[in-house]
């Protein structure tokens, strides 16, 4: 049977890397096929060629047997290809009716209009109000939005990048289930996922990617989990150290800490009442705009409680999510980043004036220490990596001697590798006697990690027996109390 | 208060809010794209001299045309300059004006001498819209007026039409608020900006014509005296919205027009007092309104910064 | 904007110079002028003599330095002041009305005292954009722009008010006595502002450079949410001071220019200070000792303009077209650099 999507020995390079090396990938019609890989492999490069939005330095795109050229995502859309990308796409001052008509070219009559969102997502049994604003839909709803502008389209082949990334456990399944049922009505569906136990459940085959090429294509039927992993990851995955500590004084004391939302959408902080102490990781597990945001940034004493009182032991640094808007300033250069993290405590500050050579070279020494790669202290941010970049930003964090470490989704965009290594860190911070406060997105990352755990939901924070399993814990999280 | 005395007052409003009314319109689709243009001064003065030359060499309304072609060349530069190419936006408007004051200067002295003798020109004459033009206080005020007050009128309706209830306006708008995102839906977003910013550009250049041509009837130097930067806080003051924009300009109209208005009636006190009257206005009815409305999210962003 | 080196900063510098000069020699030679003799009469104006350098260059550049220095503080702070030139008049008008009063003093204080009255109003003058912006979220370009149409007006209300000559015939004020003025280069129109200009930039140099306020002020503008969340440092205090610092420093230049060139308040003092300045701030990538080299090259330009209006007939007005050119062509290989770099790390997926 002929294939209904064929990417064909296509290859890629962004300056001097080369990110795909003659890829094919091919999607037969009515299948799910999972394509498998690390963070960085390429997963995303491909399918982003695939939708327009990307161009190949070599290689064919053929739908149905007809060799294409997909120039935008408009072309995409005309051959039946939608995407749901890893990031929501859907912007949040529009209406969702004005987010669908945006990516479907569908006329703006706002009664018409409503009325054909609503008969898509009725079609496969969601209810989204169309004239709702984006900025206040939950994070699951905007997912959902994001299927019902691909299917809106009219698309038989939908690219789903990582859809489950953001998701709570029960809206991850919920969606893979309907992405099954999609199948039944002609739509096929490439999988994009780093999780093994997705692409099991769900796909029929799979293609695994690394380091820009493919090492495996099959059914799932005729290989294991921990064959794609080897396949993944060139080499059995890192195991996690053990952890024995012992814990010392309270560090953070919250008690009925309420906190307003930070931005335009999430629950904001409602409740939350809880001790930590030194030498223990404590990892925050919240499905995105349950108030784990405004929690963490309250503890980091970057907003100020509405109400209730929080005490917490100095100094503290913070690792915000986003490395690249808030963690480091880009155009500086590493010595500068790191002046700016040490503020006026360091010993190059003192009395005001800037001793920039004793930054330099205690950067230099970081730079060393963390193992981070770079051209040296005058390398600017921008120029690292995504993972020297964040051993960069812990180094800052470190060096400061904090008694407490607040850090939000340190390991996002890392490679397993890097992940690993930053995992080492905390708990090497930890045993240094570092009250560790840590919010993953990914739960099971999180149970690895942490010690104990709280769970912020709808804005209130429960703490949870150390022997808590992981679905309590995923109910939890969904406000499902019992 | 007697009638004629309001109903002058009102007519001046509308004649002083014209020019700031078009180029606060065409702005305005500018920055639902995401783009800032300080050039619209500069364009506007130009399409003010583009209109001088076209209407001496053949009448009001090849002024006009030369007069929207000027301002659209003037809104090319910028938008090869701050969309093509992604250079700061405040940066290259204020440089594009500064370029336009010396342009139109040289121009104009070298086109009619050193001196500067004042021009004549034909302008376009008031045509009063029957039976609109009658009703009290405010007929003579709205509807005794050119057609290039009435374009405006017209274009308010139809910007707002476009802006909102169109699939182009959708697009632009979406450029406006994230440019990714818009890309991911098949935005082309250097393109669709640069047809705002040329949009905005016509309509600078359509407000420096009826500056010359239905108002004053000559050309001078600098003569849109910092119309175009007004029209960028009328932009502001009218929360993007083509239809609010048009209270803002009205508005904006009214607090000039005050200066004539109390000038006639508080004979004794300055002038020069009224004259900053307008400007506080505006500056006191920003600090209300800018928190109930919300820019463009990626305004005066250049789309290259959030490539990818 | 991190640290350029000299030869990265200069060498397109004067390479937009040639461009916009090269435009200008074309624009003029296309409209029947003799562009040569045209770009001489400039090179003269500016260059051709001691008398020319010192009288008339010299003079010029101190307003465009002293406000370059403002404009680059407040940008690399991220403030976007456009309202030098109204903070330029608030000075100017507040050193006029203190000048006429302190003529029996001794001259060391008064003179001191107008300068200071010049600062203070140029300062007091940028607290409206600061609270608009802070309380209310004005938007600082819109608001400075606004007030530059205020100052301009109240100034031409002052001079025929309260601040009008005598005689009150001239729409201009009375000069300022002697003890008021600033001492001049004996022979010569340059004044002692010219010294306060090259103090000032050294000061603002080391202040970027040595110091951690510097440092901080940098790091807000380059990327306020990590000055925040990272540094720790209260943003919207250093978007007040830099407003505030900045709109000082126009007001300074209004209190050199009526203390030190003018003697009098009259309407159009400044032939757009305040705008031109933007211009020498950008050119010099906000480096304080940039500035003087650029506010002394758009002083000779503008020097140069005069002399080719009188010689060969070229309106002045045209120096503006160079001054644009130069400025976008700066920008433009700017962007093409940063593109370059950008090509060179390669994007990451």
């Amino acid at each position: 049977m002929q294939p209904l999507l064929q990417l064909s020995r296509i290859s890629k390079r962004f300056g001097g890397v080369e990110a795909l090396r003659d890829v094919s990938f091919t999607l037969a019609a009515g299948e799910i096929h999972a394509l498998l890989g690390e963070n960085g492999a390429g997963k995303s490069t491909l399918m982003n060629i695939a939708v327009g939005l990307l161009h190949p330095d070599a290689g064919d795109i053929v739908v149905n047997g007809v060799t294409r050229a997909v120039r935008s995502p408009l072309d995409a859309r005309r051959l039946g290809i939608g995407m749901v990308h890893q990031h929501f796409t859907s912007i949040p001052a529009f209406t969702v009716a004005e987010n669908v008509a945006l990516a479907t070219g569908w006329r703006l009559r706002p009664g018409e209009l409503s009325a054909r969102v609503r008969k898509v997502a009725g079609e496969i049994g969601w209810d989204l109000d169309p004239d709702a604003r984006v900025q206040e839909l939950s994070a699951g709803l905007k997912q959902r939005l994001e299927v019902v502008k691909a299917l809106a389209t009219n698309a038989t082949i939908l690219l789903l990048d990582e859809p489950s990334s953001v998701l709570s456990p029960v809206d991850a399944e919920a969606l893979l289930s309907i992405i099954q049922g999609l199948r039944a009505r002609g739509v096929s569906s490439v999988l994009i996922t780093h999780k093994l136990s997705e692409a099991i459940s769900v796909a029929d085959r799979v293609t695994v990617l690394r380091r820009g090429a493919v090492v495996h294509e099959g059914t799932v039927a005729a290989t294991s989990s921990a064959a794609l992993a080897i396949h993944m990851l060139g080499a059995p995955p890192p195991k996690a150290a053990a952890r024995s500590r012992t814990t010392g004084e309270t560090r953070v004391t919250a008690d009925r800490l309420v906190v307003p939302r930070m931005g335009a959408s999430g629950s904001g902080l409602r409740e939350a009442s809880f001790t930590a102490r030194a030498g223990e990781i404590v990892g925050i597990a919240a499905v995105e705009g349950n108030g784990e945001r405004e929690l963490l940034r309250a503890i980091a004493g970057l907003v100020a409680p509405g109400s209730g009182t929080i005490t917490v032991a100095s100094p503290v640094a913070f690792i915000p999510e986003d490395r690249t808007s808030e963690a480091l300033i880009g155009e500086f250069s590493l010595t500068e980043n790191m002046i700016l993290s040490q503020g006026a405590a360091a010993p190059w500050a003192q009395r005001a004036w800037l001793d920039w050579k004793s930054a330099a070279q205690r950067t230099s020494e970081l730079i060393e220490q963390f193992a981070v790669r770079a051209t040296g202290p005058e390398a600017t941010a921008r120029s690292l990596s995504g993972g020297n970049q964040q051993r960069m930003v812990i180094a800052g964090a470190l060096e400061r001697n904090p008694a407490v470490l607040v850090a939000e989704n340190v390991t996002r965009g890392l490679d397993l590798r890097a992940t690993a290594e930053i995992h080492e860190r905390l708990r090497q911070a930890a045993v240094a006697g570092v009250c560790v406060i840590l919010h993953l997105a990914d739960l099971d990352e999180l149970l690895e990690v942490s010690d104990r755990i709280l769970v912020m939901a709808n804005g209130v924070l429960s703490d949870f027996a150390s022997d808590a399993t992981r679905l309590e814990i995923g109910r939890r999280m969904l406000g499902v109390v019992g | 208060m007697n009638e004629d005395l309001l109903t002058s007052f009102l007519a001046a409003a509308v004649r002083v809010a014209t020019p700031l009314l078009l180029a606060a319109l065409g702005e305005t689709i500018t920055e639902r794209g995401g783009v800032i243009n300080l050039g619209v001064e500069g364009a506007m003065l130009t399409g003010a001299l583009g209109a001088a030359i076209g209407a001496t060499a053949a009448g009001p309304w090849a002024g006009l045309i030369v007069a929207v072609a000027a301002g659209i060349l003037v809104a090319g530069v910028f938008a090869l300059i701050a969309v093509r190419a992604g250079a700061e936006q405040i940066i290259t408007g204020t440089a594009i004006t500064l370029g336009c004051v010396g342009l139109t200067g040289a121009v104009y002295r070298h086109a009619y001498g050193p001196a500067g003798v004042g021009l004549s020109l034909p302008t376009f004459p008031v045509v009063p819209i029957p039976g609109l033009a009658a009703i009290p206080f405010v007929g003579a005020a709205l509807f005794q007026q050119s057609i290039l007050t009435y374009a405006g009128y017209l274009a308010v309706p139809l910007l707002w039409w476009v802006v909102y209830r169109t699939r182009w306006g959708l697009r632009l708008r979406a450029a406006g608020e994230s440019a990714a995102d818009a890309r991911a839906a098949g935005v082309d977003v250097v393109q669709i900006r640069t047809l705002g910013t040329l949009i905005g550009g016509g309509f600078a250049g359509l407000a420096g014509a009826s500056l010359v041509l239905a108002q004053v009837g000559t050309f001078a130097e600098k003569m849109t005296a910092g119309r175009g930067f007004i029209a960028i806080a009328i932009v502001v003051l009218g929360g993007w919205n083509p239809a609010r924009v048009f209270g803002a300009a009205l508005f904006f109209g009214a607090a000039m027009a005050l200066q004539f208005l109390f000038q006639s009636l508080l004979v004794g006190v300055p002038y020069q007092l009224f004259l900053v009257l307008p400007y506080l206005l505006t500056l006191v009815v920003l600090a209300g309104v800018v928190g109930q409305t919300r820019a463009p999210a990626e305004l005066g962003r250049s789309p290259q910064d959030q490539a990818g | 904007m991190t640290r350029t080196g000299w030869s990265g900063t200069l060498l397109p510098t004067v390479g937009a110079l040639a461009v916009g000069l090269a435009a200008l020699g074309l624009g003029l030679a296309l409209s029947g002028y003799d562009a040569i003799a045209a770009l001489a009469a400039m090179w003269r104006g500016a260059f051709g003599s001691a008398d020319a350098v010192v009288s008339s260059l010299l003079p010029r550049a101190i307003p465009l330095i002293l406000i370059g220095l403002g404009v680059g503080l407040a940008f690399r702070a991220g403030a976007l002041n456009i309202g030098a030139e109204g903070q330029f008049y608030a000075g100017a008008m507040m050193a006029t009305w203190v000048g006429l009063a302190v003529g029996s003093w001794p001259r060391p204080l008064a003179i001191s005292v107008v300068l200071a009255a010049g600062c203070v109003a140029g300062l007091l003058w940028a607290v409206v954009p600061v609270v608009l912006r802070l309380r209310f979220g004005v938007l600082e370009v819109i608001s400075t722009l606004l007030l530059n149409f205020v100052a301009e007006a109240v100034v031409s209300w002052m001079v025929v008010g309260p601040l009008q000559e005598s005689r009150h015939i001239y729409p201009q004020s009375d000069p300022l006595p002697v003890a008021a003025r600033l001492p001049l280069l004996p022979g010569t129109r340059l004044h002692l502002g010219a010294l306060l200009a090259l103090g000032l930039a050294l000061g603002l140099w080391v202040f970027g450079r040595k110091t951690l306020a510097g440092f901080q002020l940098r790091a807000t503008g380059t990327n306020p949410l990590a000055a925040r969340v990272i540094g720790g440092i209260n943003t919207d205090r250093v978007f007040a001071g830099a407003m505030l610092a900045s709109g000082a420093c126009a007001g300074l230049a209004g209190g050199t220019e009526v203390s030190g060139t003018t003697y009098a308040l009259f309407q159009n003092l400044s032939p757009g200070y305040g705008f031109t300045a933007i211009a020498v701030a950008l050119l010099a990538r906000l480096n304080p000792l940039g500035t003087v080299l650029t506010g002394l090259l758009f002083a000779a330009l503008e020097a140069g303009a005069s002399a080719m209006q009188r010689e060969a007939g070229v309106p002045a007005v045209s120096v503006f077209i160079v001054e644009a050119v130069i400025i976008l062509t700066v920008l433009l290989g700017d962007v093409t650099r940063r593109k370059m770099l950008a090509g060179a790390v390669g994007a990451e997926s």
